[in-house]
């Protein structure tokens, strides 16, 4: 038998697609990540039924492609959900410890993870995004929702970015905290709450606000956007920086939270 | 082979493991030895690159564990039977660890037929029992199918069948000339499995020896004699400066009892050389935990105390490290 282990290639190394490979395996091998997609897609197509269906019919010329994405950032919430659990089950049930022994070089191995969640969020957010808007136009169908300039593609295409990016960030939580319960607490309340209480610090509230993550995620998603009857959410005066710049501000946030949850998960003992 | 040296683990001021130098040689079963919290899961971790070591190091054939490519193929470990995601099927588990060492799916069959769960293989891991768990963890140990292959307390609530069964499949591992190290705080089962011993108490070194060695080092040997002429092989074996002793065993009258370090053989042949008639001659050897408790008297961490509280530096020593016999 240990003939075999002879022959076997032992210098090379398992590349990136194995594991890749091993956390597509392991996503899909359990039934919480299929009910969280399925979850996120409901969510945001069935709000986007429930605000364009009961529009009057007064109002319905006032609607437009931002109406239809309510439901989107709940649908955000869920897959950064998911993807904490994709890391903080691990710790739960003691497998990151049998992960680490598969693939002693951790980065590779979280890295993988982070790779095939978000994709898969990204996937989810195109979908959302999209069959949101597809709904929308079913229901008001008298209102202009043709997808015809950049910032409307960008709400919608720019949603799969968003949420990728999301996940990354959840998956960094998850890695720091190790615990489900507070890894979820704080990805939840971080953008609904706690960005949105920066507002009522005076003098630099309004700074702290503009200047947090996600606020620039959907700076980036919606600057250039007609609100129409949500209001004037698209100008630029809003917004710290520029659609790109938010996008690559936001970014930022992800990688450096990822760099320092890679960093401590090689650090810590499992 | 494994080889640790000076391996030190320390949580805050807690030692966990001291100073400890051992090596595990190919092709037998080594027992890793060691009263509840004396460091033998801490010093496994260690093994496997999960715990980094504050001091020294350790290598599977002159290589750390955390330099391995492919780890599977050259180490299996069975740590913790519970490390399976409880809605993951045995197949799953086990086909995502053969995928992250690109181990062909054949692998996991094999593994799967060797522990005999192929037929609940589909089903979650979370509606095992403990003995098929522990299966499923020497399966997922097996899947590389290594040279190395360490186990922490793998009989621990097993009923008798599966103690059976994992002892065989142990000496099976070794027969096929492996490096086996498996981990007990149970002496009786060591000495059944283990042809070497390593001993540790407190995290410390104790012995390394082979079993036969460990016990007889630390109990000594005594010879029973039940002869007629009691008298005579006495004074006999006193002219060859052995220590005697004479006691009335209960249904046998008076044995005569010899220390030291010496065989049977030895007193058969001075008994015969002065015609003495024998009766009885038997080696009589200390039981491994007698030689356990004699060398690790100061080493265990739990002292039973006449009903005072125990010594606190001891107690802190009991709640730091993350020892989870």
């Amino acid at each position: 038998m240990s003939a075999s282990t002879a022959t076997a290639p032992t210098t090379s190394s398992y590349g990136g697609l194995a594991v890749i490979n091993v956390e597509r395996i392991k996503l899909f091998t359990t039934r919480s990540p299929w009910w969280c997609m399925i979850v996120a897609a409901v969510l945001s197509v069935g709000l986007a039924a429930l605000f364009t269906g009961f529009i009057p019919s007064d109002q319905e010329q006032q609607a437009t492609i931002f109406i239809t994405q309510g439901g989107t950032q709940f649908s955000q919430m869920v897959m950064m959900v998911m993807a904490a659990l994709a890391v903080t089950t691990e710790y739960r049930f003691g497998t990151i410890r049998t992960s680490f022994q598969a693939v002693p070089q951790r980065s590779q191995m979280l890295l993988g993870k982070t790779v095939v969640v978000g994709l898969l969020a990204g996937l989810v957010g195109l979908v959302a995004a999209f069959g949101a808007w597809f709904i929308g136009t079913l229901f008001v169908g008298s209102a202009d929702l043709a997808i015809d300039t950049g910032a409307e593609w960008r709400l919608l295409a720019g949603r799969g970015i968003v949420f990728f990016l999301s996940a990354v960030i959840a998956v960094a939580v998850g890695i720091l905290i190790r615990q489900s319960a507070g890894a979820i607490a704080i990805l939840i309340l971080w953008p609904l709450l706690v960005e949105n209480l920066f507002n009522l610090i005076p003098k630099i509230g309004d700074d702290l606000s503009k200047w947090s993550p996600f606020q620039n995620a959907s700076s980036f998603l919606t600057q250039g956007n007609d609100g129409g009857f949500a209001g004037a959410v698209g100008d630029a005066s809003n917004y710290a920086l520029s659609p790109w710049w938010a996008l690559l501000y936001f970014a930022g946030w992800a990688i450096g939270l990822l760099a320092i949850a890679l960093f401590s998960a090689n650090k810590r003992d499992a | 082979m494994i080889e640790a040296h000076g391996l030190t683990k320390r949580y805050g001021a807690t030692v966990a493991v001291d100073n400890l130098s051992f090596e595990v040689k190919p092709g037998k079963v080594t027992g890793f030895l060691g009263p509840n919290g004396a460091g033998k899961s801490t010093t496994m971790r260690m093994i496997l690159g999960l715990d980094t070591p504050t001091a020294g190091s350790v290598t599977i054939d002159g290589t750390r564990y955390r330099d391995l490519k492919r780890p599977l193929t050259k180490v299996g470990a069975l740590l913790d039977a519970k490390w399976v995601h409880p809605n993951r099927s045995a197949r799953a588990h086990l086909a995502w660890m053969a995928a992250s060492n690109k181990l062909p799916k054949s692998s996991v069959d094999r593994a799967l037929d060797m522990v005999g769960l192929t037929e609940v293989a589909g089903k979650r891991a979370g509606t095992y029992s403990l003995g098929m768990s522990q299966r499923l963890g020497i399966a997922g140990a097996l899947l590389g199918d290594p040279e190395v292959l360490l186990f922490d307390e793998p009989v621990n609530g097993l009923d008798p069948e599966g103690i059976v069964w994992i002892r065989t499949f142990m000496h099976r591992l070794a027969d096929e000339g492996r490096t086996v190290l498996v981990s007990s705080h149970l002496l009786s089962e060591m000495a059944l499995t283990a042809e070497d011993l390593v001993v540790i108490g407190r995290g410390k070194l104790i012995s390394q020896s082979t079993t036969q060695e460990f016990v007889d080092r630390a109990s000594g040997t005594t010879v029973k004699v039940r002869t007629p002429q009691l008298d005579q092989l006495a004074g006999v074996l006193h002219q060859q400066q052995l220590v005697t002793r004479i006691e009335d065993v209960e249904g046998q009258g008076k044995v005569l009892f010899v220390e030291g370090d010496l065989t049977t053989d030895q007193i058969g042949e001075s008994a015969a050389a002065h015609g003495i008639v024998l009766h009885e001659l038997t080696m009589q050897r200390g039981s491994l935990e007698q030689a356990f408790m004699q060398m690790t008297g100061d080493s265990v961490q739990y002292h039973a105390t006449d009903g005072q509280l125990p010594d606190p530096s001891i107690t802190e020593v009991a709640a730091g490290p993350k020892e989870d016999n």
